[in-house]
């Protein structure tokens, strides 16, 4: 077990490398001269050469591609054009708010969408399974960001009894973690209702009722464990989903989160600070998809036996 | 007697070839209630998109300044909005371009993915390992980011937008695919096809491909409704369409100052996309559903 979360291990570093040097790439070749935008148009010629010097934006794109690796490893962001100051500690100061609505928005799917789907398939066929289906279909279908809009027309603007945006107390996280879960209702609540329809007629089930277990307990320990297997690969992705979706979100309730950050670079062509924002988010996301998949081969006997026997 | 052998043989093949497996999959998808609301609905958005100029007098794109902030009246049905635009109006054009991103972007998406995914799973080997591994990065990076880092370098504009949005949906398929193929890979038709000199191309393309991809159609349906969704959210943070253009996302993204004093310009775009969404995710439920019967509990 230990050789497979270490091989896990490697691989998410190599990705998220690999991932940063493709974005690094990817927005070397943005048009645009960056030094154009934060010296503006005034500037003379020497000026721009002075800063472009500085900046390493000079060198040909292999070193730049180099040193932007190195500065990485030893956890150095680079510096922002438009502040003029190193990325790296702006970014610790704003990744949590984003993880919070990440994780939290992960945590209310789990509790609204779990239940739900254990409920739908118990009542198989009967009005309450066709409501949950609509109801998780309808969530996958609402752009989140959307969602997030109307929640502030009705709970803000019209109710008052949220506040509209900012930070503060827990009462300004509703809206957000809200809007961030709303996605990942659908998928869970459809992958728990078709992992328990699955184990529901599976012989260990017949077994235990046979024996007399209580159908409580047949459904919490019996079916529930199976079912919830596949479930948990899905949560991974749907965090994926839930970080993609936090930028939009963010910027809508006005919460200095990563996302908030990279979408005011986004406005002023800060390359830096995109390309270090979507790594550093890869790399999140890199390793609640490795946490996942060791919560399922911890889980799951099976694969564990893979592993353990070598 | 010869005659009404190849008569009888002929009624046979007709007969085997009308219960061929698109067939059944149609017929079963029609005696699906959910499929042909979805189908219903997306039939009614398609036809007003198509027709929009007849069924508004309005030009989504003229100023009125003398209607700005217009309420919903006979002349206006849903109102107009800061510039004097009729919101309806630019609902109807919107269709276009919001179907026709998601179409798009969706549809190039799945091509890339099917490219890959039977080169993958075909050939096997390093082959197969550097796309999964290609994959694995793509993956890692949430796909909206992605979107978003791509249209940024692109800049806005349909073409480009079908781009940054297209590169979210190839993983998944990709995947999907891989592995319906590695289970086929030693099927006898293959062996058959390859016995009787048929291109490697052919055989991919020709042979496997057709034969693994119905599970990927429903992948590639609900992809559709997602990047419609996806598209909108790019418009809404000013990269996609630019904000003049009557598309959904645009049109929210013009209208975000009004939160608080007009939100219901923020409210019918928002729906137009929700019911559009909606509906080609009851196609692909329906779909899902006919394709494999079994699944269907």
């Amino acid at each position: 077990m230990g050789k497979y979360i270490l091989r896990r291990l490697v691989m998410c570093v190599i990705v998220v490398f690999v991932a940063a040097i493709i974005i690094f790439t990817i927005m070397y070749f943005v048009p645009g001269d960056p030094v154009e935008i934060m010296l503006g148009s005034t500037a003379t010629v020497e000026q721009k050469d002075a800063l472009r010097a500085s900046l390493g934006l000079d060198q040909p794109f292999l070193i730049q591609l180099g040193t932007y690796l190195l500065n990485l490893l030893q956890g150095d962001f680079g510096t922002s054009y438009t502040y003029n100051a190193p990325v790296t500690n702006e970014l610790l100061s704003r990744l949590p708010y984003t993880l919070l609505i990440g994780i939290s928005g992960i945590i209310v799917d789990v509790i609204i969408s779990i239940p739900l789907g254990i409920y739908a398939a118990l009542r198989r066929g009967k009005w309450q399974d066709t409501a949950c289906t609509v109801f998780a279909m309808a969530c996958v279908s609402v752009p989140d960001f959307w969602f997030a809009l109307m929640l502030v027309v009705i709970f803000a603007v019209n109710l008052q009894v949220l506040p509209v945006s900012g930070i503060g107390g827990p009462r300004y996280f509703v809206m957000p973690i809200a809007a961030s879960a709303l996605a990942g209702i659908g998928g869970l609540l459809r992958q728990t209702r078709s992992g328990m329809l699955d184990v529901m007629n599976s012989d260990f089930v017949v077994t235990a009722r046979s024996k007399g277990v209580p159908e409580g307990k047949v459904i919490l320990q019996h079916m529930l464990p199976n079912a919830l297997i596949p479930v948990v690969t899905v949560v991974g992705g749907h965090f994926s989903r839930c970080i993609g979706g936090a930028v939009i979100i963010e910027q809508i309730f006005s919460i200095p989160g990563l996302g908030a950050y990279m979408l005011n670079a986004i406005n002023t062509r800060d390359y830096p600070v995109i390309r270090s924002s979507v790594v550093i988010l890869a790399a999140v996301t890199s390793i609640v998809m490795l946490v996942v998949d060791i919560v399922y081969a911890l889980i799951d006997p099976r694969i564990k036996a893979q592993y353990s026997g070598k | 007697m010869n005659t009404t052998t190849a008569e009888t043989f002929a009624e046979a093949r007709k007969k085997y070839k009308k219960q061929g497996q698109a067939v059944q999959v149609v017929k079963r998808l029609l005696q699906n209630r959910t499929a042909i609301v979805g189908m219903v609905v997306v039939g009614i958005i398609i036809l007003i998109a198509i027709f929009a100029p007849l069924l508004t007098p309005y030009n989504p794109n003229t100023l009125d300044p003398s209607n700005a902030f217009a309420p919903m009246s006979l002349a206006h049905p849903l109102g107009c909005d800061n510039l004097g635009r009729d919101t309806l109006a630019r609902i109807m054009y919107g269709a276009r371009w919001s179907l026709a991103l998601g179409l798009c972007a969706a549809g190039f998406g799945a091509v890339i993915g099917l490219v890959f995914g039977t080169i993958a799973g075909y050939y096997g080997g390093w082959v197969d390992s550097l796309i999964m591994r290609i994959l694995d990065v793509l993956q890692a990076i949430p796909g909206n980011l992605l979107s978003i880092v791509i249209a940024t370098v692109l800049g806005s504009g349909f073409i480009n937008t079908v781009l940054a949005l297209s590169i979210g949906g190839i993983s998944g398929i990709t995947r999907m695919l891989r592995a319906r193929i590695l289970s086929e890979r030693s099927a006898e038709y293959l062996e058959a096809a390859a016995s009787i000199n048929c291109t490697t191309t052919r055989i991919m393309f020709g042979h496997l491909l057709p034969n693994t991809v119905s599970p990927v159609i429903v992948n590639i349906t609900m992809g559709i409704g997602a990047t419609i969704m996806q598209a909108a959210g790019l418009s809404y943070i000013g990269l996609g369409m630019p904000t003049s253009t009557p598309e959904w996302g645009a049109m929210l993204s013009s209208s975000r100052g009004f939160v608080s004093s007009y939100p219901l310009l923020l409210l019918w775009p928002g729906l137009a996309i929700a019911i559009t969404v909606l509906a080609v995710n009851m196609i692909g439920d329906g779909l899902r559903d006919a394709m494999d019967p079994k699944l269907k509990r």
